[in-house]
């Protein structure tokens, strides 16, 4: 009687996601690709506790007896998506569930991803079946400061047990995503932004407002630090470079005006999006700040209508770091998935390394989380993606993806 | 007349000279050549003359005529030009927020030749295209069927009927993109949306029995109707009704209202056609499928599968894809393709889908969508297999007319992107044919 009600405890669960628990792994790879050295023939990654043992050869490697077996063509480490709206701008694109953006106010560094985060939208799980295991996710462009983005696994189970970084990026929008067009009501004043100067002017004027509010709270009597505010403290954490800025610029003026900003606030930014790339390589090349590429198939329009699908071979030509990125997409698809918008790159003139590397080890150095993944080592954790073959090609099915040691396998992809 | 005019004339004509079909006939060798009709060849020839396939076929046993010109295709992948069933390039619209029902609307009346996403079509090596109105509307207006030709008017990319008629379809929807709350004269429920439409398809039959009532007798004929003419139009079966559809109690609606009223239908989208696969076969109805890269974006397309292509050729069905631009990008129409393969669908019925599959949803599998002698010469060149990402499209050709060359800047330009690929094409190389053109040649200008 006691299985029994144990069994029908168990069938009353809420169905878990399709992972399983965290056995220890032995993972077999015709062709291992480690990123922390060459691509390795019949290699072996073995985990243990979500994190990896050992990353090499399998030759003369013996398989503890307690590991689970996995097998693939093409193993990978997990791929990273270093700027989404997955799990804030849901799957039904339905006002109740669109978390990734408020328009009350142009300025709101203060709004966290982690209060919105939907670690359970069918979305995050739909991207980590492409092997995606890290998304830089939260507020989207579309407000000239939307809010911030944190770093989080795509286990699906909730944002507390998932979360990486809670505080990534501040989001900041430039040029005409962030501008607001509309006339004001009769008689009344239209809502600012109105033009782009308009947008910087603003911005300036607030990162000058929290470089006063930081030196204030530094006062030594504390009479005389003044009330905390959420939004000056989150944009102090950015001008102290404890937070960097994830600025959103496509056009080549707003790139131009992105690093200006920089250069006067002394800020650590990290430019999004960048159609207009190739036409200011040279500056961007002198900033040191990295690019996350807008996805390669991102629609040619407005802002976006210089995009072309081998800026990222520009990029990598010019020696600037990037990655890619699923963005924000407002409508079908939902959402877009890295691995298809880096085998895209990788065919229009990146190669297939450069572009595994993108969104891999690439994007967990821009994201700073490159000491626990992006690469297949020793005490990294175990992140993997695994492929039935070359992992760019359009019919190459993902067959499992592994989120620190949990083994998800979604159905072949 | 000015020596500059005058050269600017003469070169005008030889730029129209180039652009016309070859009298001579072109020979393609090397090849492997995939014709849709029959099996692929590895070392095919393909000739073209006059516009239209003289030959294709194994080296062995296809000669190439004499006098005919040859170029070395080694290496590369021929096939018929892909024809997209569903489409929006052209910067075209449809109906307005006037009224849900408006099959008087045309495209035709609203569509730039010269827009860049023409252009970019070529490039993703689509040569006949339906392009639609929108899907706001239960009927949004008639939509084109347009060979990619590089045109200076409308005109020249209409495709004629042998009844002199110019080619296309009904657009109509049903599903939330029709449903307006508050609705107006819009529908506020699937069930109204229904009743609408059936209402006007009562109202055409009973026109058209009027209309044959009346016979040849001009006092008898009730006045002219623009809409009911085009239903009575759909009802004879002289006009397929092209119908956006996605959730499969939705779809199951079409095949109502088809049963009903008999009339031809493609369905389009079909987000849930892995749900209704069986029916969707049973019912003889072809489905134009979308693939997307992700479910969701709107509350009819929570449940897309990519395994929906799997399913309908499994139950039997006619499948088809298309781009939807801009939905999905004109020049990766083959990943659409690829990507069925990936979610289970055969790799022949995936290429069919693309090219005669659409063909046959349009109603010109006679004149597209295979490489057949007595077809038109419509083709692409690839740099390799069809459905690897690594693959390019090399040219398109309509007509026996190169529109698309990767190895021509301006075209590569459309191809990969980069400045200027949004804009309109300009008149300089591809249409002289008035004296504004050629004067804006002959000073150095860029036409229009």
């Amino acid at each position: 009687m006691k299985t029994f009600l144990t069994t029908l405890c168990l069938l009353a669960l809420p169905a878990l996601p399709a992972a399983e628990t965290a056995a220890p792994l032995a993972i077999f790879g015709e062709t291992l690709h480690t990123l922390a050295g060459p691509a390795i023939k019949d290699g072996l990654v073995l985990v243990r506790d979500g994190r990896v043992t050992y990353a090499g050869p399998a030759a003369g490697r013996a398989v503890p007896a307690d590991h689970r077996v996995l097998r693939a063509k093409v193993v990978t480490p997990g791929l990273i998506d270093a700027r989404a709206t997955a799990g804030l701008s849901g799957i039904l694109n339905q006002p109740q569930d669109q978390d990734m953006l408020d328009r009350s106010a142009p300025l709101q560094p203060e709004l966290r991803a982690i209060d919105a985060y939907n670690a359970r939208d069918p979305l995050v799980a739909w991207v980590r079946s492409f092997g995606v295991t890290t998304l830089n996710t939260g507020h989207a462009p579309g407000s000239l400061v939307s809010g911030q983005t944190m770093i989080v696994r795509t286990a699906g189970h909730s944002v507390e047990e998932d979360v990486i970084n809670p505080a990534a990026m501040i989001a900041v929008s430039l040029g005409g995503s962030a501008v607001n067009r509309a006339e004001g009501p009769p008689g009344g004043a239209a809502k600012s932004p109105g033009t782009r100067a308009k947008a910087v002017a603003m911005l300036r004027a607030e990162l000058i407002k929290a470089q006063e509010y930081a030196r204030k709270r530094e006062a030594k009597d504390e009479t005389k630090r003044p009330a905390r505010d959420l939004r000056l403290e989150t944009l102090a954490r950015g001008l102290d470079g404890s937070q960097r800025f994830l600025v959103t610029a496509h056009r080549q003026q707003d790139i131009l005006a992105a690093l200006r900003l920089a250069r006067e606030f002394n800020l650590r930014i990290v430019l999004d999006g960048c159609a207009d790339a190739p036409l200011v390589l040279e500056e961007i090349k002198a900033s040191g700040f990295p690019v996350i590429l807008h996805p390669t198939m991102a629609r040619a329009s407005e802002d976006t209508e210089n995009l072309a699908m081998d800026t990222a071979a520009r990029l990598a030509a010019t020696g600037i770091p990037f990655t890619f990125q699923s963005g924000y997409e407002g409508y079908v698809p939902k959402t877009r998935v890295i691995l298809f918008e880096a085998a895209l790159a990788a065919a229009r003139g990146l190669g297939f390394e450069r572009a595994l590397a993108a969104i891999t080890l690439d994007a967990a150095r821009i994201l700073g989380i490159d000491a626990r993944t992006g690469s297949l080592a020793d005490g990294k954790d175990a992140d993997l993606a695994l492929f039935e073959g070359d992992p760019f090609e359009y019919t190459t099915h993902v067959t499992t993806t592994v989120v620190a040691g949990r083994v998800f396998a979604d159905g072949p992809r | 007349m000015p020596p500059r005019l005058l050269a600017a004339l003469v070169a005008a004509l030889l730029a129209a000279g180039a652009a016309a079909a070859q009298e001579k006939p072109l020979a393609f060798t090397g090849a492997r050549i995939i014709p849709i009709a029959g099996q692929p060849v590895d070392n095919g020839i393909l000739v073209v003359q006059g516009g239209r396939i003289l030959a294709v076929g194994a080296a062995a046993s296809t000669a190439i005529p004499a006098g005919a010109e040859v170029r070395d295709a080694r290496g590369k992948v021929i096939m018929p030009g892909l024809v997209d069933s569903h489409s929006h390039i052209g910067g075209a619209s449809g109906a307005d927020g006037a009224s849900p029902v408006q099959p008087d609307v045309r495209v035709l009346d609203a569509i730039d030749v010269r827009h860049a996403s023409i252009q970019k079509a070529q490039a993703g090596g689509i040569t006949t295209v339906n392009v639609m109105p929108g899907s706001g509307h239960l009927i949004s207006g008639q939509t084109l069927y347009l060979k990619l030709r590089d045109g200076r008017v409308i005109d020249d990319l209409l495709i004629r009927l042998s009844d002199g008629s110019t080619a296309g379809g009904l657009k109509m929807a049903n599903g939330t993109n029709s449903i307006r709350t508050p609705g107006g004269p819009f529908p506020g429920s699937r069930a109204k949306s229904a009743a609408l439409v059936r209402e006007q398809f009562v109202k055409a039959q009973e026109y058209k029995a009027r209309r044959e009532r009346a016979g040849n007798d001009p006092e008898k004929l009730p006045p002219r109707d623009l809409a009911l003419e085009m239903l009575v139009e759909v009802l004879e079966g002289r006009r397929i009704v092209q119908h956006h559809t996605h959730r499969h109690d939705d779809i199951l609606t079409v095949l109502r209202l088809q049963k009903e009223f008999g009339f031809k239908v493609v369905l389009h989208h079909v987000s849930e056609a892995a749900k209704v696969a069986a029916e969707i076969a049973a019912s003889g109805v072809p489905a134009s499928v979308i693939i997307l890269d992700s479910p969701g974006g709107k509350l009819e397309a929570r449940d897309f599968a990519l395994e929906n292509c799997a399913a309908l050729e499994r139950a039997g069905a006619e499948v088809g894809l298309h781009t939807d631009d801009s939905v999905t990008d004109s020049r990766l129409f083959f990943r659409s393709a690829a990507l069925a393969v990936r979610a289970g669908m055969t790799r022949d019925a995936a290429l069919r889908a693309v090219t005669i599959a659409n063909a046959r949803m349009l109603g010109l599998e006679t004149r597209v969508g295979t490489l057949e002698p007595g077809k038109d010469a419509d083709f692409i060149l690839l740099s390799g297999d069809p459905l690897s990402v690594y693959t390019e499209v090399e040219q398109t050709w309509v007509d026996g007319v190169k529109v698309f060359d990767l190895a021509n800047p301006a075209d590569r330009l459309y191809a990969r992107g980069g400045p200027g690929a949004g804009d309109s094409r300009r008149a300089v190389l591809c249409c002289f044919g008035s004296a504004w053109d050629i004067i804006a040649a002959a000073n150095g200008g860029a036409g229009q």
